[in-house]
């Protein structure tokens, strides 16, 4: 338990303008503008985006500067940041089906209709370090090829229109949407809760969950069926207005996985599914959620709960970096007074176990003097 | 309370869709490409909502067309404003730029007097349009010069 602490002011003060003398670094060397992280380190805010629950590129890669590039605390700092705004109101559902698509591959159909883009990825490169990059000069620009207008259908409706893949639940626009910033969640939790913490959710931890599911805890014989990458249109549903109001695009990835068959008497076998979304370019992230969201239907898919990622509370509650964060670090905070009588206890407990002890040896020397004098 | 998911939309009249057409490239704009409002607007003009930086709650939908969640938010600037004349003009836009909001919100007003459209046009609208279609069209161009065909090689072994 944590009591309150009071003193140490000039010694905080002087702790944080050190903090900002160190985030300056060697003077020498030109200072980073947030702009630069921004257009620069665009993957770092993305992930700062998603773990901070808040699309703004502006203030993520501020956040970034802020926080010295500590990923986690830069999402904190946005957390924060978000909790000082009123809501307007919420989007209408966006139709990753309408993107304008940067990046489109699937691992399942290799003549998909729209085809296969690549995009700006580092898939196929050699992962060696380019020391070029160290030097000056800029790089030559992206090369181009005659764009068509070809649509790009989600390879999950090429599937379902043949009936082997399991249709999306349907779309009942009365129904709520459950929403874990403003009521907490219980178990079992529906799956729009299920996304929307996953959608939040620390990226190594989810990582490391899908891992452990193809490793075979909670196996579900994935393949990526689609990924895409690109921006989307954004509508607001404006009372005010009575129409929908367009705000803007912002870029997003979206993963479908399809996954090993589940059937029963009254469905015929079919590849089940599991999906993820996040804001950005956010490739890694959005395939470790799709496996573990596919993982966390294993109750409802007439699977048997066995494996730590198929276990939602175990999942969902954990899956928070800033929460996760917030109680491990809250350790390293004044815990005196709750030290202070745990020390007591274990005083009294050695004190106690020392009396013992030289009651059993008096009562051993007793014995022994009374044997060696018969 | 759960919030309501967002009802489906009328059917949008032609009028509609033009003003959502001229919001669409007001969201997309840089602030500088919307200055011209200020002097078309001309003075008097009344803030009847004062430029506010707030959120949306994104949603996107399970499996890409199931049932709607809630995906994070995003930041949005709106502004209300009247002019002179009486023209209202309503502004939501992305991310946390107030005089935008603002522009847009006059934009929109300035929409409503239809002798200024070709005005608007001529100043704003078109030469915007052009240079986000341009942009589009690069992204598209870059997009297809990485598109690619993968074979499936026969296996010597078997």
């Amino acid at each position: 338990m944590y009591v309150a602490v009071k003193g140490g002011e000039a010694a905080i003060d002087n702790a944080h303008a050190w903090l900002a003398d160190r985030r300056r670094g060697d003077r020498a060397v030109a200072e980073i503008a947030p702009d630069q992280i921004r257009e620069q380190l665009t993957l770092a805010v993305d992930r700062v985006m998603n773990e901070g629950s808040l699309y703004d590129r502006d203030l993520a890669a501020l956040a970034i500067k802020q926080s010295r590039g500590d990923l986690i605390e830069a999402a904190f700092l946005v957390r924060a940041y978000r909790t000082t705004l009123p809501r307007f109101g919420a989007t209408e559902p966006l139709d990753t089906g309408a993107m304008a698509v940067a990046r489109r591959i699937s691992a399942t159909y290799k003549d998909l209709p729209g085809g296969q883009i690549l995009g700006p990825t580092f898939d196929y490169t050699h992962r060696l370090i380019d020391f070029a990059l160290a030097a000056d000069g800029e790089p030559p620009r992206a090369p181009t090829a005659p764009a068509d207008a070809a649509a790009m259908p989600r390879v999950t409706d090429l599937l379902a229109g043949e009936g082997l893949l399991e249709a999306d639940s349907p779309y009942d626009p009365e129904a709520p949407v459950g929403d874990l910033t403003r009521e907490p969640v219980t178990y079992p939790a529906a799956r729009d809760l299920r996304l929307q913490q996953l959608a939040r959710g620390d990226e190594g931890f989810l990582l490391a969950l899908a891992y452990s599911s193809q490793r075979g805890f909670g196996s579900t014989h994935p393949f990526a069926g689609e990924i895409r990458m690109g921006e989307v249109e954004l509508e607001f549903d404006c009372a005010d207005l009575g129409f929908a109001v367009p705000l803007g695009s912002i870029t997003v990835t979206e993963c479908q996985m399809v996954n090993q068959f589940a059937g029963s008497a009254d469905a015929a076998p079919a590849f089940t599914r599991g999906y993820g979304l996040a804001f950005g370019h956010a490739e890694r992230k959005v395939m470790a959620m799709a496996l573990v969201d596919r993982a966390l239907r294993t109750q409802e898919l007439g699977g048997e709960v066995v494996a730590p990622v198929q276990d939602q509370e175990f999942v969902l509650s954990h899956a928070d970096n800033i929460q996760a964060t917030g109680f491990v670090e809250h350790l390293k905070l004044p815990h005196y007074v709750d030290f202070q009588a745990e020390l007591g206890l274990v005083r009294k407990l050695r004190a106690e176990w020392t009396a013992r002890r030289e009651a059993r040896d008096a009562a051993a020397d007793t014995l022994a003097d009374r044997e060696a004098a018969e | 309370m759960p919030t309501r998911a967002v009802p489906p939309r009328p059917a949008a009249d032609p009028a509609t869709d033009a003003r959502r057409a001229v919001m669409a490239l007001a969201a997309a704009a840089r602030v500088d490409e919307l200055a011209p409002v200020e002097a078309l607007a001309g003075p008097g003009v009344t803030d009847l909502r004062v430029p506010e930086i707030g959120l949306v709650m994104v949603r996107g939908r399970a499996g890409g067309s199931g049932r709607p969640f809630n995906l994070g938010e995003a930041t949005v600037t709106r502004a209300a404003v009247r002019l002179a004349a009486g023209e209202t003009g309503f502004a939501h836009v992305l991310g946390r730029d107030r005089l935008k909001a603002r522009r847009a919100a006059l934009l929109d007003a300035l929409w409503a007097r239809e002798a200024l459209r070709p005005t608007l046009e001529a100043e704003i609208l078109a030469p915007l349009a052009a240079r986000l279609d341009a942009a589009r069209r690069a992204e598209a161009e870059k997009a297809a010069a990485t598109r690619v065909d993968f074979f499936t090689l026969v296996r010597g072994d078997d």
